[in-house]
C-alpha cells in the first residue's frame, strides 16, 4: 500500500487532504477563503489553527503569490466551536 | 448571562499576561485576566528545565517553579479576578469580550484589553502525519511533564530547535529512546551545549535530512527519513526506516493572533517573528486603540522576554487609565525597555530585533497613510466594524516581497519552519 502526497491529510478537524486543496485550487480557488467555503477546511473544532498555514503555502506555491499576501479566512465570533444551547440561554436571560 | 466590568482585561495568563496582570494591578487596575487553562502559567508549566535567563533575572530557575511563584502572586492580588478554564470567542468595539466558561456564555466589559494568547505549534505535510503517535513537541512535554505520561517507547524527532533538542534530552531522562533528531537545515539549530548534551548521550543529530513518511496500521510503527539536497528535496535513495512508534515535530510556533485579526488590528506577515502578527509601538499598543499585546502573539520569542513584554503592556494600560504618574511612568518604562534590551542582547536575538524593526516600520508607513486619510472618517480602522475584521495586509505587502519567493518547494517550507525555531526557541536567552 503506498501512499501519494494526495493522500495526507492537511486540516485534521474535517478530514481533508492535499489532493482536495489543490483540485480546489486548480478548479480556480486563489483564497484561503475560497477553499475553506469548497472544502471546509479550517471550519473544524480547530477553526484552523493547525492547517491555516499549510494552505496557505499550498496556495503560495500554486498561484505564485509571496505566503505575505495570502490572508488568512475571515475570522468571525464565536471563535471556537459553541453548542447552540448556550448561546440560545443568552437571549432567554436577557429577556428576563 | 453574566457581565462583569472591570478596567483592563487580559486574555492569556502566561508568563506574558500575568506579568502584565500583576504590573497593572500594582497600579490599583482593577485587573480580570482569563485563561482557557485551568492551571496558571501558559507553557511554563510543563517546562521542568532551567531558564538561561539574563543578569539574575529568572536564570537557573526551572519554568515550572516560576509558574508557582507567578501564579501565587496572582491568587494573592486583590486587585485581579481570574477567570480560569475560560476561553475568548469574540471582542467588539464597545469593549465587549465574549467569553465562555465552564457555566456559559459571559460577557466581560473593559476599557482596555491585553491580548497575550500566546503561540501554536507548526505542523508537517507527510504520509501519515495523521497516525496516532504524531505528536507536537508542546503535547510531548505535557503528557510527560505535566501527567507524568510517557508518550511511546521510541521517538524520532523532527526538528533541532531548542525545542526539540531540550524535549529530546528530557525523553530520554523518562527512559525513552530516541532513535534520531533531523534537521531540514545545513546546521543544527539550538544551541550548541543542548545539542552536546544529548549527543553524548548517543543521539545522532542529522542536518539536511527530513522525514519521508510515517507508516502503521493502527498507529505509528515505524518512519523513513531521507536527506535533502540544495533544493530541499528529498534525494532517493537515502531513505532510513526507523522503527519508532513516536513522530514528534519541533518545527517551530506561529502567534496565535485570531483575537487580534477578528478585532481589526493591523496585521503582517513577518518571518522574523514568527508569521503574521500585530503592527504594534514601543508601549505594545497595537492599531486598534486601548488594545495591547504581549509575549508569543507579537512575536515568537521565549519566557523572559514575555515576561519584561508583559510588564510594558501592563504598564502602558495603566498609564492609559490615568493611574500613573509621570515620574513613575518614565522611570519604569526606561527600566522595563532596558531590560528587553539586555535581554535581546545576544547574537540569537539578531533575528528578532530586525523583524521587530521591519514591523515599525509598517507601523510608521499605516499611521501615516490614517493622518493622510484623517479627513474621511470612514477609513479609519476603529470604526470597523468588530465582526467585519480587517483582514487587509499592511501597505507593506506589495513593497516587500521578502522571504515569501521561498516558497515553492515543500522542503524550503519545512526548512524556514525550522530555522524559525533554531534561533528563538521558547527555552533559552542567550545572553
Amino acid at each position: 500500500m503506498s501512499r501519494t502526497d494526495d493522500d495526507i491529510i492537511v486540516c485534521r478537524c474535517e478530514d481533508v487532504t492535499l489532493g482536495e486543496i489543490r483540485r480546489a485550487i486548480s478548479e480556480g480557488a486563489t483564497t484561503m477563503d475560497e477553499i475553506r467555503r469548497i472544502t471546509r477546511a479550517g471550519m473544524g473544532p480547530c477553526q484552523g489553527r493547525t492547517c491555516r498555514q499549510l494552505i496557505a503555502s499550498e496556495l503560495a506555491r500554486k498561484t505564485g503569490k509571496p505566503v505575505a499576501e495570502v490572508m488568512p479566512s475571515t475570522i468571525r465570533p464565536p471563535m471556537k466551536p459553541v453548542a447552540m444551547g448556550s448561546l440560545a440561554k443568552i437571549g432567554e436571560e436577557d429577556e428576563e | 448571562m453574566a457581565v462583569r466590568t472591570t478596567e483592563l482585561v487580559i486574555i492569556g495568563a502566561g508568563p506574558a499576561g500575568i506579568c502584565a496582570a500583576l504590573e497593572a494591578a500594582s497600579h490599583g487596575v482593577k485587573t480580570t485576566l482569563v485563561d482557557r487553562g485551568e492551571e496558571l502559567g501558559g507553557q511554563l508549566i510543563k517546562q521542568t528545565h532551567k531558564f538561561f535567563g539574563w543578569h539574575k533575572k529568572s536564570a537557573g530557575t526551572r519554568g515550572v517553579l516560576i509558574a508557582k511563584k507567578l501564579a501565587e502572586e496572582v491568587l494573592n492580588n486583590e486587585n485581579i479576578t481570574l477567570l480560569n478554564s475560560t476561553e475568548a470567542l469574540g471582542y467588539y468595539d464597545d469593549g465587549t469580550l465574549l467569553v465562555e466558561t465552564p457555566r456559559g456564555i459571559d460577557r466581560v466589559l473593559g476599557d482596555r484589553l491585553i491580548v497575550a494568547t500566546g503561540a501554536s505549534e507548526r505542523m508537517l505535510l507527510f504520509p501519515g502525519n495523521d497516525l496516532p503517535g504524531v505528536y507536537g513537541a508542546g503535547a510531548v512535554q505535557t503528557l510527560m511533564n505535566v501527567h507524568g505520561v510517557r508518550p511511546g517507547d521510541s521517538v524520532l524527532m523532527i526538528g533541532s530547535g531548542n525545542i526539540g533538542l531540550i524535549v529530546s534530552y528530557q525523553l530520554l531522562q523518562a527512559g525513552v529512546r530516541v532513535a534520531a533528531v533531523v534537521e531540514a537545515m545545513p546546521t543544527i539549530g539550538g544551541y550548541a551545549v543542548h545539542a552536546s548534551k544529548i549527543r553524548r548521550l548517543g543521539v545522532p543529530i542529522m542536518t539536511r535530512h527530513t522525514i519521508k513518511e510515517a507508516y502503521g496500521k493502527e498507529q505509528v510503527e515505524g518512519a523513513v527519513i531521507w536527506e535533502l539536497d540544495e533544493n530541499w528535496n528529498g534525494i532517493p535513495g537515502t531513505e532510513k526506516d526507523l522503527e519508532v512508534d513516536v513522530v514528534c515535530l519541533a518545527i517551530g510556533l506561529t502567534p496565535l493572533a485570531e483575537l487580534l485579526w477578528q478585532c481589526g488590528a493591523e496585521m503582517a506577515y513577518i518571518p522574523e517573528l514568527g508569521g503574521f502578527v500585530p503592527l504594534y509601538d514601543e508601549t505594545m499598543e497595537t492599531t486598534r486603540k486601548g488594545v495591547f499585546v504581549a509575549g508569543d502573539v507579537a512575536g515568537i520569542e521565549e519566557a523572559s522576554t514575555a515576561m519584561a513584554a508583559g510588564r510594558m503592556a501592563g504598564l502602558s494600560a495603566a498609564r492609559s487609565l490615568g493611574k500613573v504618574s509621570d515620574l513613575d511612568y518614565s522611570r519604569l518604562r526606561n527600566e522595563i525597555a532596558g531590560e528587553l534590551e539586555g535581554l535581546r542582547s545576544g547574537p540569537a536575538s539578531a533575528k528578532i530585533l530586525s523583524g521587530i524593526a521591519k514591523m515599525r516600520a509598517m507601523l510608521q508607513s499605516v499611521k501615516e497613510a490614517a493622518a493622510v486619510s484623517e479627513a474621511e472618517p470612514a477609513n479609519q480602522p476603529a470604526n470597523q466594524p468588530a465582526d467585519q475584521p480587517a483582514n487587509r495586509p499592511a501597505k507593506q505587502a506589495a513593497s516587500e516581497p521578502a522571504e515569501a519567493g521561498d516558497l515553492p518547494k515543500a522542503g524550503a517550507r519545512d526548512s524556514e519552519a525550522q530555522g524559525n525555531n533554531g534561533s528563538k526557541s521558547e527555552e533559552a536567552v542567550g545572553a
